[in-house]
């Protein structure tokens, strides 16, 4: 062992952390900032059987998410922090003297710090009958589990007790379900807590005329059971009787504060383990955060972005005793849409301040309501909107300040003699625009785009609600061109070229570039993306698809200009085409002569093909004669195109296998080969709902059924993996690739330079639903056109490779120099490592700059036998 | 398609309205290297808007020589700074401003190619050498 790592590592300390719903996740993200998660050696008890998911979203599952698509753990993070995450051992015992936890496996953890985030259970009225088979609570998606499964053996009809935020949402799933829905509400009006008189009137009568059968003012008295103890009915206190099969009592929720009960923390009145500012209970080395903790303005908080910023609150305080980061209260702002009906409540919503007035618009028809609470002196002190909450973010956001404009401007609508909108930027530069994560509009205008923000503060992460405001005060609003020499984007670009036929890139700039950028030598952004635009269009606009003739040589990158991938080092690789990653042993030892003839390193990709490194410049012809005369082909990895389609082996050898999905995927790739596109395509065809190939992690991804074929699209790996939309399904041959085509034809042309088509999917208005209108129900009328476009290209298709070894002069610019075409790039060397070569990057370290002017060009340390022997052929002196 | 030479660009308009001296197809293109001029290849080899590497006398320093499409040459040093590696002939010439650059295939840094200042990197050592080059006979 090495003697500089024999010291004892310094010992770590204790951190146990009990629940792990959004708000324990988000503590340990913010462990993880602070560093505390090197410091610290951290164990998770979670009494649910799978990591923190969404619970907000928890009625998305029956609008087709999926419980891991729910979830707010990011793969892999517990494993990177070195974070034991204990799924379904809760803890049982507190001992705050010894410091230790007991959970039900019967395990006992030591801890230094304690950090409590048990979050709530939902409260049931003790009305008779509420054990029965058939009654439920909303809180997990194990009771939505449960809820499915009972309603699909035979339920009809369903009620939720409580007209709260949860009730709704409760209520919406069991219209979801196909249940005739009755809501009882014990006050005169729903979402009491949230909303005002005229709101809930404005909210009844949408409900209503959505089919649910909604009873305020109204208790519950009994659930009554048939003969085998299962729910048949309920008496309400009106003496009323409703034929029910279903029960959900979604009527509040209480802190679940039962363990620092028993271990003597001190709590609430009315329930919640009593913290300080800083999330410390009564025992400084416990924590309690979220919805089991009273803060201390006294209140328990049962929405998570106060969970989110006591979770930070504790972080910080943990990480520095001089922490000044204080949770003191939250804002009971919120934005929902509840069974289709938008609603949102923000700041003093009730008006409860001495001598504030009410500002009101209702419009019954039209299901809208706007209140605002405004203070004597004209602040803004908070509102309800009910039906239309557009203006909620701005509105929200002036909170606390006098508005520009006379508030009853602020709510009426359009044209009905208000002030032209109030838009973003009548904001105070310190108003807070990310509630969930309290980030000001100056912090958010310190970014350029969306992902910025969300990655550098956090904001629109949390609940969302923000996201619209966030992009109106982002620098997009003006300039959208694809760069300083074109004002338009490449969509913009796509249809010129389309339309007028325009085949030259310097034409374009001439003609349709920006105004100083004209005759000029357009930029590294715009050549590709033209060139890439004229190589999809090729066929259709008359040009020569062949990405090194003539100007279009011009444009490429320096990978399509020399059809290989550029390594670190100078050196390129080369990737040839395995469609389907089908391959004969014939072929699989010519690639292997091939790379042991150049000396190349050899690694299996991701995506079926082997990828040969280490080629020089002129290399690559040689190296690709032996290929092409075996019968290979370009696999186009260095373009912005299609690169594979994996595959599993399928019904051929599979005993699970439905379809023969190899000879789909060899298909597909050799239809697909070559097509130019905003950015790089990938795809995949697996043989059976196992879904071996990962078909859902591609651009287009095909998943056999037993009656054909499922098509999904929008899917992604990498950095921001995404699962793939199912656009249609049990698709035949030819249905399937006749959709394929469209797809593809669609997204480029309707793309921005360099974005797959998860980011597109995600980007264009109307998203997958208008993608499917356009390429199955052609509401645009153009898939004819598309098809079109796709056969020109099929037709057209030629080998890169093929082609440019048949030509000398295309083959002349395969040299390390125009002066000297024999001679190596003397910086392009390698160094053994594992049986195989690697660069040698010494040989690429410079050395200082000399002083700066003509002829001091940097060089490399004569530190190496070059032993060069070189052809000066051309080259002399006078 | 037509094929690009060098001879058609010259006849393209310049927006600057300066006169552009016409650059014969076959001529030598020469590098100012040690008080000398070095003829490095024939004008024929060269594409508007990209480059090509050349190897000096002495065996270890390369120059980028570009052509743009108004017909005048560049020269720098073809050693990126930034990564080491000896590629920046294979960059994509674009101008901004009106004056010329070429981006880096590595990392995409832009180098102006009058004068090799690094356009997105203030640092002295983070540009590069040029050359005085020219058409000779």
């Amino acid at each position: 062992m090495d003697a500089t790592s024999t010291h004892p590592p310094q010992a770590k300390k204790k951190l146990v952390l009990v629940g792990h719903g959004m708000v324990g996740q988000r503590f340990l993200e913010a462990l993880a900032e602070c560093g505390l998660t090197g410091t610290h050696h951290i164990v998770v008890l979670c009494e649910e059987p799978r990591p923190a998911y969404d619970r907000v979203q928890l009625t998305s599952y029956f609008s087709g998410r999926t419980p891991d698509e729910l979830s707010v753990t990011e793969g892999g993070f517990m494993e990177r922090h070195g974070i034991e995450l204990r799924l379904g051992d809760p803890a049982e015992h507190v001992d705050r003297a010894a410091r230790t936890v007991t959970a039900r496996s019967g395990r006992v953890f030591g801890y230094d710090v304690l950090v409590l985030a048990t979050g709530s259970v939902p409260f049931v009225p003790p009305v008779p009958g509420r054990d029965a088979a058939g009654c439920f609570v909303y809180r997990t998606i194990e009771d939505v589990l449960a809820i499915e499964a009972y309603a699909k053996a035979g339920a009809t009809t369903g009620a939720v007790v409580g007209g709260g935020l949860l009730g709704l949402e409760a209520a919406g799933a069991l219209q979801g379900l196909g249940l005739a829905t009755h809501i009882v509400e014990f006050a005169p009006r729903l979402m009491p807590a949230q909303v005002d008189e005229g709101g809930g009137a404005a909210l009844l009568r949408t409900l209503t005329g959505r089919g649910l059968a909604v009873h305020t003012g109204t208790g519950t008295q009994e659930v009554l059971t048939d003969g085998a103890g299962a729910v048949r009915a309920m008496r309400l206190s009106d003496g009323s009787e409703l034929d029910v099969g279903l029960v959900v009592f979604s009527a509040g929720v209480r802190p679940r504060d039962q363990l620092a009960r028993d271990c003597g923390l001190v709590v609430g009145e009315r329930g919640g383990i009593t913290v300080d500012e800083r999330c410390r209970t009564s025992d400084p080395a416990v924590y309690a955060i979220g919805e089991c903790a009273q803060a201390v303005d006294g209140r328990v908080y049962g929405l998570v972005a106060p969970g989110y910023e006591m979770a930070q609150t504790a972080a910080a305080a943990l990480a520095s005793d001089t922490s000044d980061a204080a949770f003191t209260g939250a804002d009971m702002s919120t934005k929902l849409k509840l069974l289709g009906v938008d609603v949102a409540s923000f700041g003093d919503a009730h008006g409860t301040a001495a001598g504030c007035l009410d500002v009101a618009y209702a419009d019954s028809r039209a299901g809208t309501y706007k209140k605002l609470v405004v203070g004597a002196d004209g602040t803004l002190l908070g509102g309800v909107l009910v039906g239309d909450t557009e203006s909620y973010g701005t509105l929200r956001a002036l909170t606390g300040s006098v508005p520009p404009v006379p508030a009853e401007q602020l709510v009426l609508p359009a044209g009905a003699g208000a002030a032209p909108a109030l838009g973003p930027e009548a904001l105070p530069s310190d108003a807070v625009v990310c509630n969930c994560h309290n980030v000001t509009k100056a912090a958010v205008q310190a970014c350029a785009t969306l992902p910025e923000v969300k990655k550098c503060t956090k904001a629109g992460t949390g609940c969302g609600s923000c996201v619209k405001l966030i992009g109106q005060l982002l620098p997009q609003s003006g300039d959208q061109g694809l760069c300083g020499c074109f004002g338009q984007t490449r969509q913009e670009l796509y249809e010129i070229v389309r339309t007028l036929r325009v085949t030259s890139f310097q034409d374009l700039l001439d003609r349709h570039g920006r105004e100083g950028a004209r005759g000029g030598e357009g930029c590294e952004t715009c050549k590709p993306a033209v060139a890439s635009v004229i190589a999809s269009l090729a066929p259709a606009i008359g040009a020569d698809g062949y990405v090194l003739d003539g100007e279009q040589a011009a444009l490429q990158d320096t990978n399509d200009h020399f059809l290989a991938n550029l390594q670190k080092n100078g050196s390129y690789s080369v990737v040839p085409r395995i469609p389907g990653g089908e391959i004969t042993p014939d072929k699989l030892i010519v690639i292997g002569e091939v790379a042991r003839e150049f000396g190349l390193y050899t690694k299996i990709t991701g995506g079926q093909r082997i990828d040969l490194f280490g080629a020089r410049v002129e290399q690559l012809p040689p190296i690709w004669a032996r290929l092409v005369e075996a019968g290979f082909e370009s696999g186009h990895a260095y373009g912005k195109a299609l690169r594979t389609v994996k595959s599993c082996v399928g019904q051929t050898w599979c005993r699970y296998g439905v379809q023969d999905s190899v000879r789909m995927a060899i298909d597909l790739e050799l239809r697909y080969r070559g097509l130019r596109a905003p950015h790089k395509l990938k795809s995949a065809v697996s043989g059976c709902a196992r879904e071996c190939a990962e078909a859902r992690s591609k651009d287009f991804g095909v998943i056999a059924t037993a009656g054909g074929w499922n098509l999904y699209v929008g899917g992604n790996g990498g950095a921001t993996p995404r699962h793939a939309d199912l656009l249609a399904q049990d698709l035949d041959d030819a249905g399937l690739v006749r959709l394929i085509d469209r797809f593809l034809m669609f997204y480029i042309r309707t793309a921005d330079r360099l974005e797959r088509t998860s980011a597109w999917l995600e980007r264009i208005d109307g998203g997958l639903d208008h993608v499917r209108d356009v390429v199955v129900d052609d509401s645009l009328g153009i898939c004819a056109e598309l098809e079109a476009l796709m056969a020109d290209h099929v037709t057209h298709y030629r080998d890169e490779w093929a082609e440019t070894l048949a030509d000398p002069d295309r083959l002349a610019r395969f040299v390390s120099f125009v002066n000297a075409p024999e001679a190596p790039d003397p910086l392009v060397a390698f160094v053994p490592e594992r049986g195989q070569i690697k660069p040698d990057l010494p040989l690429l370290t410079l050395r200082p700059p000399s002083a700066g002017g003509r002829d001091t060009a940097l060089a490399p340390e004569p530190d190496s036998d070059l032993n060069l022997d070189l052809d000066l052929e051309g080259a002399s002196t006078r | 398609m037509t094929t690009a030479t060098v001879r058609e660009t010259t006849t393209a308009a310049d927006p600057t309205g300066a006169p552009t001296p016409p650059l014969a197809a076959d001529a030598s293109v020469q590098l100012h290297l040690d008080g000398v001029w070095l003829t490095v290849c024939s004008t024929a080899r060269l594409t508007p808007g990209r480059g090509v590497a050349v190897l000096l006398p002495d065996g270890r320093r390369q120059a980028a020589v570009f052509l743009d499409r108004a017909g005048r040459l560049y020269a720098i040093d073809n050693r990126d700074p930034f990564s080491g590696a000896a590629v920046l002939s294979r960059g994509l010439v674009g101008s901004a401003d009106g004056r010329p650059f070429v981006a880096s295939p590595l990392l995409k840094q832009r180098f102006d190619l009058e004068t090799g200042r690094c356009l997105d990197d203030e640092a002295a050592e983070a540009g590069v050498g040029v050359y005085a080059v020219r058409v000779g006979a």
